[in-house]
């Protein structure tokens, strides 16, 4: 006996397909919502149809692994039914958890089902234990997904003084502001991340060339310029290049991808109970790969074996990595 | 538990009176310019309700903190009605105990605009709720209304038709309704500094290198197009909101109040601008006009309210 905790791995599937890989990978979760506005990754393409929510959640009975329905974006007031459908539709299916970030669907979800488990999404920005006492009091909600502004020594903190479990990410691309509370996308483009679930969408992105460079550009705004022989980076605000009296570059995030698997051990310690794989955007291949690694990781520490660190940077944004705030050397 | 279906409270008789609330100033000022800032305010501008406190970032506040009493006692007498604004993004020990202390304050209305500040308040505490709180549905209205919420000062980024949405609810629970309409949006808030970053500094060695821009730090594309703005670790809209020329769909749509943001211009002009306007005694293309002059070489955007981005700045027809 090691006496060590084996963290929950949480995994992403943007397609049943992607949620078959992610089980055979080594899911012990799968997040996933409905091909609308009432999930945070609201791609063409992406998502399930409500007869695919249905099958996919029986595969993934069958095969023990849990699978948790995001749905995660703020109603548009006076529209709310297509959300609270949304969950009366995930409870039916058999949903092992709601992702909520809303507070009327936090509430509609722990008056109408008490009995299902509610979570906090990380779009809800949850950031230290009195917000977390708050929704675990007034909701029921029995597990947070923290933001991705906290260190570990501030989870284990958290972690301390909470009820509830706790979910960090590890993997994937990394929101660079306070979750759910980021209109920059919005004031460039009119579509709000929070309502409709897209950040910097497909729809209002454009490219220009001239003979020498490539500008991305997201709704009327140059967000990136580089050289024609580089590759187009995607117009996301955040991870954007820009200008101010002295400063010329990444303004606020290198174009980077969050790797905390060198910090399983200390997120453990730290009373973390399962780690989250962001992605659901991801291909297939990206999801079967990010999994294994990760899921060998965790089965390492969990087992005393020594913990290596995934040789997951091909798989990264920028193919480069930051551990993010989880170690915060801007601080 | 919470109902996400609480019994609505008597539906007050609706009240046409638009009223001005200055919300908190969002740029680290040197106290004595803070100070004479609000002074001005008490004597001269036609704001309701004014907003006193740190939003922003809490290494500033120890700068101004011994000030704060006596402003509100100054716009106490000058008629305000004063709100402590607290945090938007509660993480360390100090920013819990300082919005502990301004929750218990025992005088003052407080305004939340981390969620986290509900979990101190007294039972029966009436509070406001701040911008900065994902407000979009009927239902989260309801719950902080349920809460005792009395006013709601919406997201920036609602379009109109939301706002109308919720301001009808709110009417119907005697809640104010509350809409960004003057000076610069927040669009986000970040546990990083980024003064800090674009100085090459660390954030707890900062320097307070924002205070060398009192109306946040113009951010620019690579082209050369104004963009944004940084104000510590809020990113904000470079455009400054103005909904002068909108109040009277503002009105039909049953906001209570009107959000004024401070910056560098004079206030107590701009105030008196969207007061006149409000009142009648200006139609609305001369009081853009006159916002205009008085901000000087800025841009402005209605465009989340009306438009096809945040950016944008749409001119309306007035409505009759």
């Amino acid at each position: 006996m090691t006496g060590r905790s084996r963290l929950e791995l949480v995994c992403p599937a943007g397609t049943p397909a992607a949620l078959r890989t992610a089980i055979i990978a080594g899911a012990d979760t799968i997040y996933c919502g409905f091909r609308d506005e009432t999930n945070a990754r609201n791609f063409p393409g992406l998502n399930f149809s409500r007869a695919e929510m249905d099958e996919s959640i029986a595969f993934a009975h069958e095969r023990e692994t849990k699978v948790f329905v995001a749905i995660n974006t703020f109603p548009r007031a006076g529209q709310e039914q297509l959300w609270r459908h949304a969950i009366d539709d995930a409870v039916t299916f058999g949903a092992d958890a709601l992702i909520l970030a809303d507070l009327g669907l936090l509430a509609y979800a722990s008056d109408r089902y008490p009995q299902i488990r509610r979570h906090l999404s990380v779009q809800a920005a949850a950031a230290n234990a009195d917000a977390i006492d708050f929704y675990t009091r007034n909701f029921g909600v029995r597990r947070v997904v923290l933001p991705r502004v906290l260190s570990v020594g501030e989870i284990a903190a958290i972690n301390r003084e909470i009820n509830c479990e706790t979910e960090a990410f590890v993997f994937g691309s990394l929101c660079v502001m306070a979750e759910g509370r980021c209109s920059l996308s919005s004031y460039a483009t009119g579509i709000s991340p929070n309502l409709g679930g897209v950040c910097s969408p497909g729809s209002h992105v454009d490219y220009h060339a001239d003979d020498h460079e490539l500008a991305s550009i997201l709704g009327s705004f140059t967000i990136h310029r580089v050289s024609r022989d580089l590759p187009a980076p995607y117009p996301t605000v955040c991870k954007g290049c820009f200008t101010t009296q002295n400063f010329r570059g990444h303004l606020f995030e290198d174009p980077t991808g969050l790797d905390a698997s060198a910090l399983i051990p200390q997120l453990a310690m730290a009373g973390v109970t399962a780690l989250k794989i962001e992605g659901r955007q991801r291909s297939r291949a990206y999801v079967g790969a990010a999994v294994r690694n990760l899921r060998r990781i965790v089965d390492n520490y969990a087992a005393g074996l020594p913990v290596n660190e995934a040789s997951l940077i091909h798989l990264s944004e920028g193919q480069s990595t930051t551990q993010g705030a989880y170690r915060k050397l801007w601080r | 538990m919470l109902g996400s279906d609480a019994p609505e409270k008597r539906k007050s008789a609706p009240n046409s009176r638009i009223s001005l609330t200055m919300g908190p100033l969002l740029f680290n000022w040197p106290t004595e310019r803070r100070c004479d800032f609000y002074a001005r305010l008490a004597d001269e501008a036609p704001i309701d309700t004014v907003h006193v406190g740190e939003v922003v970032c809490s290494k500033r506040l120890p700068f101004y903190l011994d000030s704060i009493a006596e402003t509100v006692d100054r716009l106490q007498r000058g008629g305000k009605t004063v709100v402590l604004s607290t945090l938007a993004l509660i993480t360390l020990p100090r920013e819990r105990q300082y919005t502990v202390d301004i929750i218990h304050n025992g005088e003052y209305e407080v305004e939340v605009n981390d969620i986290a500040a509900l979990a101190h308040l007294a039972k029966e505490q009436a509070f406001r709720v701040g911008p900065y709180v994902n407000v979009y549905s009927g239902g989260a209205f309801r719950v902080l209304a349920g809460l005792g919420a009395s006013s709601v000062c919406l997201p920036p980024e609602l379009p109109i038709d939301t706002v109308e949405a919720l301001a009808t609810l709110a009417r119907s629970l005697s809640v104010g309704c509350e809409v960004w309409s003057f000076g610069r949006v927040p669009l986000a808030v970040s546990g990083r500094c980024y003064h800090a970053r674009v100085h090459k500094l660390t954030k707890d060695a900062c320097q307070f290198v924002c205070s060398r821009d009192s109306d946040g730090l113009d951010v620019d594309t690579v082209d050369g197009r104004g963009f944004l703005a940084i104000n510590g670790v809020q990113a904000m809209s470079n455009t400054y909101c103005n909904t002068v020329g909108d109040a009277d769909r503002l009105r039909i749509a049953g906001v209570t109040a009107l959000r004024l943001s401070p910056h560098s211009c004079d206030m107590i002009a701009v105030s008196k601008t969207f007061r006149d306007l409000l009142d009648g005694k200006l139609d609305s293309e001369e009081a853009l006009r006159r916002t205009g002059e008085i901000c000087g070489e800025v841009s402005f955007s209605n465009g989340f309210l009306f438009g096809g981005s945040g950016s944008e700045m749409v001119r309306r027809p007035q409505v009759r």
